[in-house]
């Protein structure tokens, strides 16, 4: 688990951006699969084909970033963000653009009221001169990612992009362990969930599953003076109750908790009152889909040192491969 | 001018059936079929030679601007907007109530009687009123019901060296290539859909989409152009008469990047003028286009309009033609390089069949 | 059939927004002697079938959703207190002081008490608080309560179903539910009617979250047009006019571009000619109803939406005037005697 977390975590993959980590997810999952399609939106859609019923597992491979928009004079480059990118998270940050050029991100000196702190007051510098010079590295519409390495202390392990790279982790390993079942699985690796759950859309509809199954990071309640909530690291899978997208369809949830209490997996239960999931964009999809979530519990998400249990993802990946047993 | 003619029309999201109606009549000749779907979009379909992809046009036929939604005593008339409308732009102008076109104000309070701190403050839509000449509730009621559409009173001139003021710029620009379009014939299956109420939500767009299940969509805007005093540069989103504008990406949509790429070097190689979007702000119909069925390959291409939607919305004549220009030059290249098409098409059913 | 009796059953269903399971199983029961076919789909939308005379006449869907408001249970403490998380738009302001039901193995109550004045912190003071930090007391310690109440479990509003003034009606959920004990009235209208149109109607859910009820119901039935009822705001003194409505003057029509401009005008002929009160309310883009999610579902769904007026709507006590209910059913009722020929000609822009 740890290596391909690693792996999947490295690789570059902004929303709309996602060519390099389908790539490397593509190379680690064609020999355990019987087709893979890339569809219109960049969605990597797998399949282990089966007779009963569709299953749709989804983890989105997508990650946080900025956008270039403008390059001044001086060759200092402004942006956008590309999802929910917190400018108090991103100041004195170094971001990486697909081409590998680094830069290092801060806000105009004489913005000195840190609360009126903004996107729009911040540039990238990458240490060139002038316009010329910074545009033969970068150039408008060029993305960039956080920067922030990956290590792993005892069972705990830290990287940017752990959402939702560890969930593409998560579903790797599926794909790998799986036995064959009677169902039909899908292994639906999501682009641009960050900016407004928008491949699992187009995902959905050329599968018209039975039901879906999302695999993403949720916020951990955890940490000092932090918001109320169950879900803790090392207490194995949360599963999802709620979010801002979607209430977890009763009968999924209810199978998931079945599943984990009679098969010894610790879990806890999510109640998100901010943020939503890819299930948002699929549970309306046709006639409708049942959805659920088995969430990996995830420390300061959406900064570039988020925090995962090795043990929990090790958890997920046992709960969902039951689940894909026993769904009928 | 196509453009005049358009713009003089009023179609305010939801009522946009002037609009339509002008423009079936100049665009029967050049399709094979014309639709009006449920929602009242015009879905025009111009079969291809060689009907094997298809390809939508988009350009949305409403503009913003009010509804009246109730009377006073005294005969004014109490309104809503329709579509985002700055309200500090609203004092002190002209509109056109109805299909009768009534003559309609909207109310100041006269400086001289305002307060010191009311100078100070911006009125919100809610304490404005539009006065009909009408005197009583009754007259008013008759008048203009409730419900009934209003638009800004704003004639189409030309000024300047190059320049146009009109209102609904945005989209009657994109309606307007849309007709100019229609005029040649391509290699694979065209739809124009000409769509509705984008302003209040990109709502046609979805149901065009969804009729057609085009592989790839452009669609032709107006957007934002903020080179004016004030403004820092990297804010300013589109420059004026830098040419046809593409979007990378905006609140609604990150359009295509091959597609983007390509229309950028069709523009290239034609010597029409084109510019990047310079902000990620604003949205129109591609997002909602983009993620129809399993999916539709989607760029925009747009007029830079200063002071969008207001009554004097501003756009350079040339700014006009270059993305006139480079639609018709970019479906051209679609319709020559069967590779292209073909190879976006492979990526949209996209079967890599494996063996084992 | 009785309106009162049936408002009183259908406002004491427990029903939070996606948990609607057993209140659509109860809706289906009251429906079905009154319909040909009804069934309930994966997301619990009930769907009923009052088949038309002619087979290849045309289909109109009527619907209202049966979901409500509510909470789930987020934390249980050691002394027994809940931590909540809310299940739709809920105003904290209205939380103090109020009583709730738990939904647990069985129902208990639980008590949403504020904090003494006096204890509150000098920036808290004048500040209404946020959901997340208001705790239910439960009157049991943790270790007993475990056994009872789950993390997910629903809560919902204690309410007192009450008659004011001979008309009126004050309880929990009249969004929607008001609109629900509409539904069975239209039914009563068109029981003895032999209509040519095939007419569907739909108890649909999650209209207080996500809407994916009636977007998924639509999306299968894929009827010519759509009526939605829902609830409007009915007028008190701190809300204007084109902002609210007089209960006892019959349902809101909407006016504007998220509805079917002809479908608008004929309930207003129809209003006037068969004697039924009526408002009209004008809304310049979003209804914030079902309305929203059928008229681009698909390929389109001419689409109408009628609201009865409730005061302090999202409140345990919200109130309507009976015979807005009336006066929507018949309205509605008249509309789906229309034969197809006349349905055609009003969807037709």
């Amino acid at each position: 688990m740890q290596d391909i977390l690693k792996k999947v975590t490295e690789a570059f993959g902004v929303s709309g951006d996602e060519e390099e980590i389908r790539a490397v997810i593509t190379s680690e999952i064609k020999k355990y699969v019987d087709e893979i399609n890339v569809d219109a939106m960049g969605n990597l859609i797998a399949v282990k084909k089966g007779k009963n019923k569709k299953i749709m597992f989804a983890a989105h491979m997508d990650e946080i970033g900025i956008i270039a928009t403008f390059i001044d004079e001086k060759g200092f480059v402004r942006f956008s963000n590309i999802g929910g990118v917190s400018p108090f998270n991103s100041l004195a940050q170094r971001v990486r653009f697909k081409n590998g050029t680094i830069g290092s991100l801060n806000v105009e000196e004489k913005l000195e009221d840190k609360k009126a702190l903004n996107i729009g007051k911040m540039y990238i510098d990458i240490g060139c001169k002038n316009k010329e010079e910074t545009e033969k590295l970068v150039r408008i519409g060029d993305t960039a990612n956080f920067v922030g390495d990956f290590f792993v202390q005892g069972d705990f392990a830290v990287s940017k992009a752990m959402d939702n790279r560890s969930g593409c982790a998560v579903l790797i390993e599926l794909i790998k362990t799986l036995p064959k079942t009677d169902n039909e699985i899908y292994f639906v690796f999501t682009t641009q969930e960050e900016v407004g759950l928008r491949g699992a859309k187009t995902a959905a509809f050329g599968i018209m599953p039975d039901c879906a199954i999302a695999i993403d990071v949720t916020l951990a309640g955890d940490t000092p003076q932090s918001n109320n909530r169950d879900v803790k690291l090392g207490a194995g899978p949360a599963i999802k109750v709620k979010d801002n997208a979607y209430i977890a369809h009763p009968q999924i949830r209810r199978t998931l908790e079945d599943l984990a209490s009679s098969n010894g997996i610790p879990y806890t239960l999510e109640l998100l009152d901010m943020g939503g999931s890819d299930p948002g964009a699929i549970q309306t999809t046709g006639v409708g889909v049942p959805c659920g979530g088995i969430s990996i519990p995830c420390r300061y998400v959406h900064t570039p040192a988020e925090m995962v249990s090795l043990e929990d993802l090790k958890n997920c990946v046992k709960l969902a491969g039951l689940f894909a047993k026993n769904y009928k | 001018m196509l453009i005049k003619e358009l713009t003089d029309l009023n179609g305010v999201s939801g009522n946009e059936k002037e609009v339509r109606d002008f423009i079936k009549d100049k665009i029967n000749n050049f399709c094979d079929t014309i639709k009006i779907d449920s929602i009242g979009n015009i879905i025009a379909y111009k079969k291809g030679i060689n009907s094997k992809f298809k390809v939508m046009l988009s350009a949305h036929m409403d503009e913003v601007g009010f509804i009246v939604s109730g009377h006073t005593d005294k005969g004014f008339l109490k309104f809503k907007p329709v579509g985002g409308i700055d309200d500090r732009i609203l004092p002190g102008k002209r509109v056109l109530v109805g299909k009768k076109r009534l003559c309609g104000v909207i109310g100041s309070k006269p400086i001289h009687q305002q307060e010191k701190d009311e100078r100070e403050k911006i009125s919100k839509v809610k304490n404005l009123y539009i006065d009909i000449g009408a005197e009583s509730k009754d007259e008013a009621e008759k008048l203009a019901p409730l419900g009934e559409f209003i638009s800004f009173d704003s004639e189409f001139i030309e000024f300047g060296k190059n320049s146009i003021k009109a209102k609904a710029l945005d989209d009657r620009v994109g309606c307007a290539v849309l007709i100019e379009a229609l005029k040649n014939s391509f290699e694979f299956d065209l739809y124009a859909c000409f769509t509705v109420q984008e302003e209040v939500g990109l709502r046609g767009a979805q149901v065009a989409a969804y009729n057609v299940m085009p592989d790839v969509a452009l669609v032709i805007e107006g957007t934002t152009c903020a080179d004016v005093p004030n403004v820092e540069p990297y804010e300013y989103s589109t420059i004026q008469g830098n040419g046809a504008a593409l979007t990378i990406m905006d609140r609604t949509c990150i359009c295509d990047k091959e597609l983007v790429q390509f229309l950028h070097d069709v523009a290239v190689k034609n010597n029409i003028k084109v510019q990047y979007k310079q902000t990620t702000s604003g949205g129109n119909d591609s997002g909602q286009i983009q993620r129809t069925g399993t999916g539709v390959k989607t760029a925009s291409i747009s007029v830079p309009c200063r002071y969008i939607h207001s009554p004097v919305s501003v756009m350079s004549r040339s700014d006009y033609e270059s993305v006139e220009r480079l639609t018709i030059a970019a479906l051209n290249q679609m319709s020559k390089n069967k590779d292209f098409l073909k190879s976006l098409s492979k990526l949209t059913s996209g079967k890599e069949q494996l063996t084992k | 059939m009785n309106i009162i009796k049936n408002l009183e059953y259908l406002s004491e269903l427990i029903g939070v927004a996606g948990f609607e399971e057993n209140a659509a199983e109860k809706v289906a029961e009251l429906f079905k002697d009154y319909c040909d076919t009804v069934k309930v789909d994966k997301f619990f939308n009930v769907i009923c079938l009052k088949k038309g005379y002619n087979k290849s006449a045309k289909k109109l869907m009527i619907t209202a959703h049966i979901d409500e408001i509510g909470f789930l249970v987020n934390s249980i403490d050691e002394k027994g207190f809940l931590g909540i998380t809310n299940v739709g738009g809920i105003d904290s302001k209205i939380l103090l002081a109020q009583e709730v039901i738990i939904h647990g193995r069985q129902d208990i109550i639980g008590i949403i008490g504020a904090t003494p004045p006096h204890l509150l912190k000098p920036e808290d003071v004048g500040k209404p608080i946020k959901i997340r930090d208001l705790r239910v007391d439960t009157g049991f310690e943790g270790v007993e309560l475990k056994k009872v109440v789950s993390i997910g479990d629903t809560v919902s509003f204690k309410s007192k179903f009450s008659i004011m003034n001979d008309l009126k009606a004050s309880g929990k959920s009249f969004d929607n539910r008001a609109s629900v004990a509409c539904l069975l009235e239209i039914l009563r209208y068109l029981r003895e009617v032999n209509h040519e149109n095939d007419i569907i109607l739909v108890a649909s859910t999650q209209e207080e979250t996500t809407v994916v009820g009636v977007t998924t119901a639509s999306y299968a039935i894929r009827p010519d047009a759509a009526i939605v009822i829902d609830t409007s705001h009915g007028d008190i003194p701190d809300l204007s006019k084109d902002y609210s409505s007089t209960p006892g003057k019959g349902p809101e029509i909407s006016i504007g571009p998220n509805l079917h401009p002809k479908m608008v005008t004929k309930f207003f002929e129809l209003g006037r000619e068969n004697g039924i009160s009526f408002q009209k309310m004008v809304e310049a883009g979003d209804t914030g109803t079902e309305a929203w999610a059928t008229q681009v579902s698909a390929s389109g769904i001419p689409t109408a939406l009628l609201s009865i007026p409730i005061r302090y709507m999202h409140t345990a006590v919200e109130t309507v005037n009976i015979e807005d209910i009336k006066y929507t059913a018949r309205l509605v009722a008249e509309f789906a005697k229309m034969n197809s020929e006349e349905l055609v000609e009003v969807l037709c822009l």
